[in-house]
């Protein structure tokens, strides 16, 4: 008999066993079951949405619904694109797109241009906008739903592009975002600047626009879902089928009284409105998490 | 925190923040102004003349049972959101913490609904507990249960609870598991070597330190049920049946654009903003601890 097998015995004792801080064994297998399971509870309106979209309205209206896809996905998604209920969802799609895209360079853009001037600069009334902007951190649109209506009426911006995006990129989130990374530039960088003559302008292109460059991305991100998802502003001002978004534009389809839904077209646009923010998010998973710490900080 | 190096002038920078301040003034602080100006008048019924009623509007609402009955809607709403999103968004994070591998895989499956919109997401839950097509209304039917969030308002409520809750849990898992993340795994260790079980390190260690997280998290959730569902409410139960789902966000948008009682729902819009100042200074304390605790 060795020392080391009189020793064995012993071992556990002095380290702890396996699996007390990290699972391994029939405990990582139970926490993968449980997360699995987890997975699919969460995922099963969005599998059932989509199953919905390849079958046939008579199949959904005999309850239960067939649980797996059937034939009619490319029917279902032709008539959603090209026909839809009131409009092509074709055309709500690019509504969307337009707006997301317009919010989210919009607020992108007055944000750096504002941010580089508070800190870069020492002007009469600094302060004064600095606190101007900060209240409107707390103001969501919901809450002045109809004074901001009357002001967008009265410019003629109803059923608009211009309409759908100014007032929702009125927000000082993402001022006050690169403002905090503005200050973590190191002072050596202006100073250099100026000693070689830049103009500010000149250091705001060259030096600060490329070091935001992931802010930006990130903040990209969270700016796009923000205004893809928006529901209630466009509610509001497009009461032409026409600009209707996607996300809103989904409500308008089912039909006023008793007549029946159009199930299958109905999951088919939701499942294409889910789609590009998806895509977003778990594409650009880590600029979006990223995004997402720094915007509530 | 201030700038030592800094540009002269004042007619650039002036130009740099006037887009702001436009946008501000004008889609921002004129409506807010606006608001507050039209919740002390009374419009006549042609909406051809003002009337003066001072603090009328407001005292008519605080003595207004529905009115009363929308804040107690709201307060259930938000409290039943903001746990029904965070306790499985806890489970959750606590169960992917435990893994050394995968966990990134589960992450990334896990922050898909946080990308559908809340009206997406009313129509998506609205379509399983649909009365006449529902999937699970119908299997709730044969197990004997006779599903009908049309009629009864405490399943309407349960309803847009979930749906609004669903999106959110990814939200609070990503937090959740990054705070997770980033416990020092020596405590644990430690802990574990003096013979404390899961359960007893959890609630002794992990659940302490994530306090900034939670108090943060609880705060965030609260403003999003208060402010951010009106997608689900307008899409599942349009506020009914019977006002049982009528948030305080829905009242402002149905008494000003379907009734038409703008005296009221200016009124409305600026105690929502006293609301959000309050919720937005207990934001920032929460905020302020948590940069603090780190």
């Amino acid at each position: 008999m060795t020392d080391a097998t009189k020793i064995a015995p012993l071992a556990p004792a002095h380290e702890p066993p396996p699996g007390m801080v990290e699972k391994r064994g029939r405990g990582l297998w139970l926490t993968h079951a449980l997360l699995i399971f987890s997975v699919l509870v969460v995922f099963f309106p969005i599998w059932l949405a989509f199953v919905a979209s390849t079958v046939t309205q008579s199949e959904i209206a005999r309850p239960p619904m067939p649980l797996l896809p059937g034939g009619e996905f490319l029917e279902n998604y032709r008539r959603a694109l090209f026909q839809g209920v009131n409009v092509p969802v074709t055309t709500m799609l690019v509504n969307s797109m337009v707006m997301a895209v317009g919010i989210a360079l919009g607020k992108i853009v007055i944000s750096l241009l504002s941010a580089f001037a508070i800190v870069y600069f020492r002007f009469p009334g600094r302060t004064v906008f600095f606190w101007l902007i900060f209240l409107t951190l707390m103001l969501p649109v919901e809450v002045r739903i109809v004074p901001t209506y009357e002001v967008v009426a009265g410019f003629g911006m109803l059923n608009s592009y211009q309409g759908l995006i100014l007032p929702l990129i009125a927000s000082a989130t993402a001022t006050f975002l690169f403002r905090q990374f503005f200050l973590t530039i190191p002072d050596e960088l202006a100073e250099a600047a100026r000693v070689d003559g830049a103009r500010p302008m000149r250091f705001f292109w060259d030096i600060v626009l490329p070091m935001s460059r992931t802010n930006i991305a990130a903040l990209f991100v969270i700016l796009f879902i923000y205004g893809w998802n928006q529901y209630l502003w466009p509610l509001l001002i497009t009461t032409d089928p026409s600009m209707n978004t996607v996300v809103m534009g989904i409500k308008q389809m089912f039909p006023s009284g008793d007549d029946t839904a159009d199930w299958p077209v109905i999951m088919a646009t939701s499942i294409l409105a889910m789609i590009p923010p998806v895509i977003v998010v778990v594409g650009m998973q880590r600029l979006f998490v990223r995004g997402l710490v720094d915007s509530e900080k | 925190m201030e700038k030592r190096v800094t540009f002269r002038g004042w007619i650039l920078p002036a130009a740099l923040v006037a887009p702001q301040l436009l946008i501000s003034l004008v889609f921002f602080f004129y409506p807010a102004g606006q608001a507050v100006y039209q919740s002390l008048f009374i419009p006549d019924p042609f909406g051809l003349s003002m009337q003066w009623v001072g603090l009328g509007n407001f005292e008519f609402l605080l003595s207004d049972p529905f009115y009363r009955a929308s804040f107690v809607t709201t307060a259930v709403f938000s409290i039943l959101v903001t746990l029904v999103s965070m306790i499985p968004a806890l489970f959750l994070a606590v169960l992917a913490d435990r893994l050394i591998k995968g966990a990134g895989t589960y992450r990334t499956l896990l922050i898909w609904p946080y990308a559908v919109a809340p009206a997406i997401a009313g129509v998506l839950w609205l379509f399983m507990f649909n009365t006449r097509v529902g999937v699970v209304a119908w299997y709730l039917g044969l197990l004997g249960y006779d599903w009908n969030h049309v009629l009864n308002g405490g399943e309407a409520m349960g309803l847009v609870v979930v749906a609004s809750a669903w999106g959110r849990i990814s939200y609070n898992f990503l937090f959740f598991f990054a705070a997770l993340q980033a416990v020092p795994k020596s405590v644990i260790e430690a802990a574990a070597i003096d013979g404390a079980r899961f359960w007893r390190r959890f609630w002794t260690i992990v659940l302490p330190l994530l306090s900034p997280t939670t108090f943060f998290l609880l705060v965030v959730n609260v403003v999003y049920s208060f402010f951010e569902t009106f997608g689900v409410i307008h899409t599942i139960t349009a506020g009914g049946p019977q006002q049982s789902t009528t948030i305080l966000v829905y009242k402002v948008y149905r008494d000003g654009f379907v009734s038409q009682d703008l005296g009221s729902s200016a009124a409305q819009s600026v105690i929502l903003l006293v609301v959000v100042g309050l919720l937005t200074v207990i934001q920032f304390k929460v905020i302020e601890k948590r940069v603090h605790y780190g």
